[in-house]
């Protein structure tokens, strides 16, 4: 049974309706999207700003009402839109440390809310449990006390861990960790939460912008693109063998120590307008194998090879 | 609490309205104490007795009633009517503003729109509407008061509210089970707080004066009830004979409108956190430059930057921003700057025109060249004229380094106009051209739009157009792909790297990546706090670093295709550029130091190209 299940989720953000006439049809973040993480397993979801990568984290824990479609988790569907239900099974982490903790709180207020809240817990049962917590995600018990302005980056998002954590959830959506941290900072948290998965037995759903990183931390990988999944795949192939041409560009777009520079697609190509979708495949405007039938025809997601789905009418053969 | 006090004291004119406050304050609390007449005893064949005369300090009104007593009782009423007005306004205007700003939507809708049509009546006609359904008195004059007052603090917190609900930390507070209303008290209200506060000190003596005005025209306190305002409007008939029984309430009124609101002014400029950083005071065109020291001597480079020493001064802090850091670079070369953040790699970037906010920052040392001259300490119109002409910049984010209101052709065109004459044709045509050499597709057309209407990739080509408008010899690009995609940060690298080749442009890349720096640059300095550790050329840098900072932060750099594994990560933080350890600032990390590390500072040393600042280095050079 898999640790989480989304089947045909999707999000549209209706437009505000104009004085005279109809409402426009609203724009698709999310197109309708259905993957399986299995238990202990990481998911890493790469893609661009706009891809819709952060709304489907969002309606993953709750904050953000699904238009359709629904979220099962250890086989329970879970079809409210209220994060306490979700809290106890599914908790967050943010990307930017500073702005997810309240700056008039101290930092045993903010850990405290979840095991109150969530867990009814007696507060003896409280603090043993957050001694617990900030001893695996190596912090001093002296922060407690502190407020979060006095954190820096790095120590700031262990307390967004420790958080997450102290609900005890089963699993993690890791929106961007680490893209708000210094490299030598970077490297401790994404130890950290290698640690912390195995200590815990938990299942992540780590989201970034960043190929490098989410090849380190991740044992499959889904590619998003204006919406939709483009291709999904083990995470130590995906880049090097991928299928769909937007893959190529993203993994021959990163910088790489040794490789020389050049521009890997025509100078000048522009990303699909959200509130004017191309009626086919999003990527056909930027794709060197584009045809007709891809600017007319949404192509499925399907199996290529072992353990690799792509939605390409025109996939990269090896 | 202190350092608030402390703030506020600093201001003189809020302190001596806290002085006078407090006065009449204290004045009022023991007025029942103290051996006063009746204010309401009338004594007709003592009226209008002049101020000083024996039992009666400030006179008699035209009922012969004790002046000071009743100015006293008075000044008691109006100033505990004023503050109950506020504090009923403040509750209710607050209440209303969270809950529209933090549901938002049909709810804001609604309830800002009531707010509205409230505020679209002149606020005294309202009150007189009020006053006039409740009948005369005090009690309704206070009710019409606070009720013109709720629309303000309305308004006020939820525009604040809306800033503060779309914060992470609210849907931390979701997550972790808080319901809407644990939300809004918990974790809206604290912050919300001092905004509260503050408008409530803006505006307590406004109520005061409101308050006062309704008694005026006799729908506030009733005979014989003394308030200031009810005083001031019995005394107004012998306005001309009688002048004083006018002029005690009324200097009364001055005072204790004029003390709350300088107290009020002051209230709020201590509780401004932008105040207290001190970004409200509008820097220097230029950075100050205090230099001790020799200044070094020209050399042959474009641009050298020689032993810069730029620090920040915050009160008795010095934070050592960039201490004693040397640059050059030649016509047609790529110089990468590596740094984590604090590492002073922008601060640096930044002196070279001066450009490093001033107060707080203050150039102490060193000297930068551009072609032989010095740039430090230059005359302003003399660096104004380099500015974006001989020496541009590209910033990291576009949508803050462009002007909101102007399209881009305008803004391209006004950068070339503030250096060289150009026609309105002239300068469109200019304009099209750098679009092109940017790449950006169909510039005839994109050139009339405004910022917000291009991607952020095109946004930054724009930066970049901007940069080269003026045909500069070097550009000083401050981390220009960071904010954006892979995908268009390799089209930005292959743009760079065309116009540097095409034209002999120089560049000062900085950035925190190495893949970036590898493909992009042909030398590689890394700082660390606010010093260059190692610099060489990249690709034996990168190859053999001989820092261990270096090896360690590029172990620590996952890398594309390297598939599954954990990364080496540097235990321990930068250290803060205010207390930085003696000898080497990186031996605290480091897993290599020695007593020697921390004894003295360390030369940067080795055989030129290369040269690191390290005892023990990893590779000799």
């Amino acid at each position: 049974m898999p640790a989480l299940r989304i089947e045909n989720l999707a999000k549209t953000f209706p437009l505000k309706k104009p004085l005279f006439g109809a409402a426009a049809p609203g724009v698709r973040a999310v197109r309708p999207v259905s993957f399986d993480v299995e238990t202990g397993e990481t998911l890493g979801v790469v893609g661009e700003s706009g891809c819709g990568k952060s709304t489907l984290a969002r309606m993953l824990v709750g904050l953000l009402e699904p238009t359709e479609g629904h979220i099962e988790i250890e086989g329970r569907a879970l079809d409210t839109a209220d994060p306490a239900a979700f809290g106890k099974l599914i908790q967050y982490v943010f990307q930017d440390p500073n702005s997810s903790l309240n700056p008039r709180k101290t930092i045993r207020q903010v850990m405290e809310a979840p095991l109150k809240r969530l867990h009814r817990m007696p507060r003896p049962e409280r603090d043993a449990r957050i001694s617990e917590i900030f001893a695996s995600v190596n912090l001093r018990e002296e922060f407690l006390d502190r407020y979060p302005h006095e954190f820096s980056g790095g120590q700031a998002q262990r307390i967004g861990i420790a958080r997450a954590l102290a609900a005890n959830p089963r699993i993690m959506i890791l929106d961007e960790p680490v893209s708000a941290l210094d490299v030598s900072v970077q490297a401790q948290v994404l130890n950290l939460l290698a640690d912390l998965k195995e200590k815990f037995g938990l299942t992540y759903l780590f989201i970034t912008h960043d190929l490098a990183v989410v090849e380190a931390v991740s044992d499959r990988i889904v590619v998003l693109y204006f919406g939709s999944v483009v291709e999904i795949g083990k995470a130590e192939s995906i880049f090097a063998n991928p299928r769909h041409p937007y893959t190529k560009l993203l993994a021959d777009s990163a910088p790489v120590v040794g490789r020389p520079l050049t521009a890997p697609e025509q100078k000048g190509s522009e990303l699909p307008d959200p509130l004017n979708p191309p009626p086919g495949c999003a990527f056909a405007g930027r794709c060197p194998r584009a045809t007709d039938l891809c600017r007319t025809h949404v192509p499925e997601l399907r199996e290529m090879g072992e353990d690799q789905l792509a939605a390409c009418h025109h996939p990269i053969e090896d | 609490m202190t350092a608030f006090l402390k703030l506020l004291f600093r201001n003189r004119l809020a302190a001596m309205g806290a002085v006078v406050l407090t006065a009449i304050l204290i004045l009022v609390l023991i007025t029942p104490l103290l051996p006063l007449q009746n204010p309401d005893a009338t004594a007709t064949a003592d009226r209008f007795k002049r101020p000083f005369t024996e039992g009666y300090l400030l006179g008699t009104d035209h009922l012969g009633r004790d002046l000071a007593s009743r100015l006293l009782h008075g000044t008691r009423l109006s100033l505990a009517v004023g503050v109950v007005a506020a504090l009923i306004a403040a509750t209710i205007g607050s209440a209303i503003g969270i809950v529209a700003g933090y549901f938002g939507g049909r709810t804001d809708n609604i309830i800002m729109r009531g707010v509205d049509m409230l505020m679209a009546f002149p606020y005294i006609l309202l009150a007189l509407a009020i006053v006039a359904a409740l009948g005369p008195g005090l009690m309704n004059a206070l009710i019409a008061v606070a009720a013109v007052n709720v629309p303000f603090f309305a308004r006020n917190i939820r525009g604040i509210t809306v800033g503060l609900a779309g914060r992470e930390f609210i849907d931390a507070a979701r997550l972790a089970g808080m319901g809407h209303t644990r939300i809004i008290l918990t974790e809206l209200l604290p912050n919300v707080l001092p905004v509260i506060i503050i408008a409530m000190s803006t505006t307590v003596g406004w109520m005061i004066l409101e308050t006062a005005g309704l008694s005026f025209l006799g729908l506030g306190s009733q005979p014989p009830q003394a308030d200031l305002g009810s005083m001031l409007g019995e005394a107004r008939s012998a306005l001309i004979s009688h002048p004083h029984t006018s002029i005690v309430p009324g200097i009364m009124i001055f005072l204790i409108v004029m003390s709350i609101n300088l107290l009020g002014d002051g209230v709020r400029d201590a509780l401004d956190p932008r105040l207290r950083s001190g970004a409200l005071s509008r820097p220097r065109a230029t950075t100050l430059v205090e230099r001790a020291g020799d200044i070094p001597a020209a050399t042959d480079d474009l641009l050298a930057i020689q032993n810069l020493e730029t620090q920040f001064h915050v009160g008795k802090r010095i934070y050592r921003a960039v201490g004693g850091v040397s640059l050059a670079v030649k016509p047609g070369e790529c110089l990468g700057v590596i740094g984590e953040s604090g590492s002073g790699k922008s601060v640096t970037a930044l002196s070279v025109m001066g450009l490093v906010a001033s107060p707080p920052g203050v150039i102490t040392g060193g000297a930068v060249r551009f072609q032989g001259e010095d740039l430090i300490g230059a005359p302003y119109e003399s660096l104004r004229r380099k500015r974006g002409d001989r020496v541009a910049y590209i910033f990291q984010d576009p949508l803050s380094t462009l002007h909101p209101l102007y399209r881009v052709g305008e803004q391209l065109a006004e950068a070339i106009r503030s250096h060289h004459k150009l026609g309105k044709a002239e300068g469109r045509a200019r304009a099209v051209q750098l679009l092109k050499d940017v790449r950006i597709p169909n510039a005839e057309s994109r050139i009339d739009d405004y910022p917000h209407e291009m991607s952020g990739g095109m946004r930054q080509r724009v930066g970049i157009a901007m940069a080269l408008a003026n045909e500069p010899d070097v550009i000083i690009a401050d981390e220009p792909t960071t904010a954006l995609d892979v995908t268009v940060q390799a089209q930005i690298l292959s743009l760079l790297d065309d116009l540097r080749r095409e034209r002999g442009l120089a560049i000062i890349f900085i950035t925190h990546d190495f893949g970036v720096v590898a493909q992009l640059c042909d030398r590689v300095a890394v700082m660390y706090a606010g010093r260059i550790v190692e610099e060489g050329p990249t690709r034996a840098v990168l190859d053999a670093p001989a820092h261990p900072y270096t090896r360690r932060l590029i172990a620590c750099v996952p890398e594309l295709g390297g598939g599954r594994r954990a990364l080496a990560a540097i235990p321990g933080l930068p250290p803060a550029v205010d207390d930085l350890p003696s000898g080497c600032a990186f031996a605290p990390r480091c897993d290599k130091a020695r007593e020697s590390c921390r004894a003295g500072d360390i030369p940067l040393a080795g055989t030129h190209p290369r040269a690191v600042r390290c005892l023990y280095p990893e590779e000799a050079v």
